[in-house]
């Protein structure tokens, strides 16, 4: 078998794993070691922000201030987006992306791995930065993750900080993004053509292609908050001809798209599992990969409907909220492919098929309660309220974060050679799936009854549904724990893992030995070979 | 330079003009705001720096101020009157008390709100206490001022203008 002769091959590489720490990881150049040093810095920031959301939970518990001072507690709000969404879920992603291509368009590693180091280890000094702003005088940053001026322009010790943090972790994937096209375009093995791809690798391909557009721009705003702060510019100060409204389309400007780099590696690893678990080809392959790329085309010209109430045109309301509700178009062709690949389909409900199917359920409430965002009149009541909270929650927990635990149940025995306790997986599973209903959904009653987000305190018509919220919260969190020990006890050791791991897994990954060789395709596989993995679609 | 370099360095290059664009972004707002009429910032600027000019006496507003204290820290914070009586257009001064009632020094920092919340663009605050950090030493007592006019383009039907300030303990001690 060509998978097994590969492995062996590899074994009798002297390019094994290097020896010593500091060669093995702090020089790491290994697309796989770099893939697991990513992912487990965003398991350790995930729980840092998961600590952070559990602050905000128990101060919301019940009504008045328990806890912590107001401060402090917009300080968490803050700091829990920031390490969520830039320590959390882009690294895990670049994390999978590091791992899992390479083998998927089988290349032996990834296109410029010196590269690849350096914006693995922008990470934690970045994040380092940003965390120490907890003990400045004044506190960590406290007004809001999307820090508008003129307010972020008052920090205090922590401007300058949380500014130069945000502009490594731009730096940093903006570098990962241009190494994962590169990879792309050029690694492929022959006969890996690019409509053989796999999902997961077409929409990290879009993902990179977004990420280089607007991360910059975001390095634009912040660097202009910056001038302003020190250097007496005016971009965003009225007093000096500037408008901070201007900020805010900036910033939108990078933040829409930024949302679909989140999910659009979730819809590829989505794609991935529903067939494996169906055991049907991928519905409608093709226009899953069109349907992709008309999100990523479409969230350039959508970023106004965050900021409906700051006054604009009527043309100008009406066109970004019709384009944002042209995206359920493109969204809706997915979750009908979805569907109809597991339509008599022989399904099975192995963990990760459970948090797939789970994902399919919730995000697609999330996009629910984005169309109702996206009409305009009515934004204007949800605008800052815990509905927008549980709306953009839905999307990224049991969305983009469910996707990625999905990921890892899919992927971590070919990691690691071993198979995990599924029983205990699918225990993680249901308490997953329960509390992060019991936490998000009540929210939407919330803020639909006129609760604001963003604040300590709250009337006390609000605490009946915020109790149940925090209860919520912390069993979501909790459970997590389950995630880590499994994934640490797999690691280690356990039932030895078949090649191809799942019953009925098509793709170049699933080829080679598990646990998977530490130089993936030294020699480019077969045209056979990689005509077998895709007949999944 | 090998193909891969090449792309490499393509995509640099694209960061970058990503970058630059973000800055376009600035002068192509200001012809859409010249455009559509929306966020025209010399409008913007006047609001933001606005010097009291034509007074009218025909009429006289109510302002009234009102001082709150999160349950943090430990202070008093009250305004000396409760309200005043002011004629649009001319320049009032009003103080407020803060009292750091701990054993240490403390710093607070004042957060403005108006109501009605529409008459908030014509409430002009020239000076406050409210811009900058209070630093207090422990026991200190101080009144700080807020210089204000109201804008004789108040509507008509608005006889009355609440001021609130609520004092945060910021938690910075030093
Ligand atoms: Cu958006």
């Amino acid at each position: 078998m060509a998978h097994s002769e590969h492995a062996d091959h590899a074994e009798h590489d002297h390019h094994g794993p290097a020896h010593g720490f500091i060669q093995r990881w702090v020089m790491a150049t290994n697309h796989k070691d770099i893939g697991t040093m990513y992912l487990v810095f965003a398991g350790l920031m995930f729980l840092i922000g998961g600590a952070m959301a559990l602050v905000i939970r128990a101060e919301l518990w019940t009504p008045g201030l328990q806890f912590v001072d107001p401060q402090f507690f917009n300080s968490m709000t803050t700091m829990h987006a920031l390490v969520m969404i830039f320590g959390g879920m882009m690294p895990a992603w670049t994390g999978l992306a590091n791992w899992m291509i390479p083998m998927q368009v089988g290349a032996p590693d990834m296109a410029l791995p010196r590269l690849n180091n350096f914006s693995f280890w922008i990470l934690p000094f970045a994040f380092l930065m940003l965390l120490a702003t907890l003990f400045v005088p004044g506190g960590a940053p406290a007004g809001g993750w999307t820090i508008y001026p003129p307010l972020v322009v008052q920090g205090g010790a922590n401007f300058p900080m949380s500014m130069f943090a945000i502009h490594m972790m731009g730096i940093s994937s903006i570098l990962g993004a241009i190494n994962v096209i590169v990879t792309i375009m050029n690694m492929r093995a022959p006969g890996m053509t690019l409509l053989r791809m796999p999902m997961f690798t077409w929409t990290w391909l879009i993902t990179a292609y977004l990420l280089i557009l607007v991360m910059p721009v975001l390095a634009g705003a912040v660097t202009m908050v910056i001038t302003d702060h020190y250097f007496g510019t005016t971009f965003f100060s009225a007093a000096g001809g500037g408008d901070p409204v201007l900020y805010q389309h900036i910033f939108w400007f990078f933040g829409h798209p930024e949302v679909y780099i989140l999910i659009l590696p979730a819809f590829g690893v989505v794609s991935e599992i529903i067939p494996t678990f169906s055991r049907k080809p991928l519905f409608g392959y093709e226009s899953m990969v069109y349907a992709s790329a008309s999100i990523g085309f479409l969230s350039f010209i959508v970023w106004a409907h965050h900021m409906f109430t700051v006054g604009m045109p009527l043309a100008g309301q009406m066109f970004f909220m019709l384009t944002t509700m042209m995206i359920a178009v493109p969204t809706g062709v997915k979750v009908f492919n979805w569907s109809t690949t597991m339509w008599k389909g022989s399904l099975t409900f192995e963990p990760p098929m459970l948090f797939a199917i789970a994902f399919l359920f919730l995000f697609t409430i999330g996009g629910f309660s984005g169309l109702m965002l996206a009409i305009t009149p009515a934004d204007f009541q949800y605008h800052d309220s815990y509905f927008v909270v549980a709306h953009f929650h839905y999307v990224l927990v049991p969305g983009a974060l469910f996707a990625i635990i999905a990921a890892v149940y899919y992927w971590l025995p070919k990691w690691s050679g071993h198979m995990y306790n599924q029983t205990l997986a699918k225990w993680h599973f249901w308490l997953s799936a329960v509390f992060v209903n019991v936490l998000f959904f009540p929210q939407h009653f919330l803020g639909l009854a006129g609760m604001p987000r963003r604040i300590p305190d709250y009337a006390t018509q609000f605490a009946d549904w915020n109790a149940v919220s925090s209860i919520g919260a912390f069993g979501f969190g909790f459970a997590q724990l389950l995630f880590v020990w499994l994934i640490i006890s797999c690691v280690r050791g356990g039932e030895k893992a078949s090649d191809h791991v799942w019953e009925d897994t098509h793709g170049l990954e699933w080829e080679l030995s598990s646990p998977a060789p530490y130089h993936s395709w030294t020699t480019p596989p077969s045209d056979a070979v990689i005509l077998r993995g895709t007949t999944g679609h | 330079m090998k193909p891969i370099h090449r792309m490499a360095v393509n995509l640099g290059l694209v960061a970058v003009g990503a970058f630059g664009f973000g800055f376009a972004l600035v002068p192509l707002y200001n012809v859409l705001c010249a455009v559509t009429g929306y966020g025209d910032a010399r409008a913007l600027r006047q609001i933001s720096t606005a010097q009291p000019t034509q007074e009218d006496e025909t009429r006289l507003v109510t302002v009234e101020f009102l001082a709150q204290l999160p349950t943090v820290g430990h202070w008093e914070f009250r305004p000396v009157v409760r309200s005043m009586q002011v004629v649009p257009g001319r320049l009032y001064s009003a103080e407020f008390i803060a009292h750091n009632l701990m054993d240490r020094g403390a710093t607070g920092q004042a957060i403005p709100n108006i109501a009605p919340s529409k008459v908030t663009a014509f409430f002009h605050k020239t000076e406050c206490f409210c811009f900058t950090p209070q630093h207090f030493e422990a026991g200190e007592q101080r009144q700080m001022p807020v210089r204000f006019f109201v804008d004789p383009a108040l509507p008509k039907y608005v006889d009355r203008i609440t001021l609130s300030y609520t004092f945060y303990d910021t938690q910075v001690t030093s």
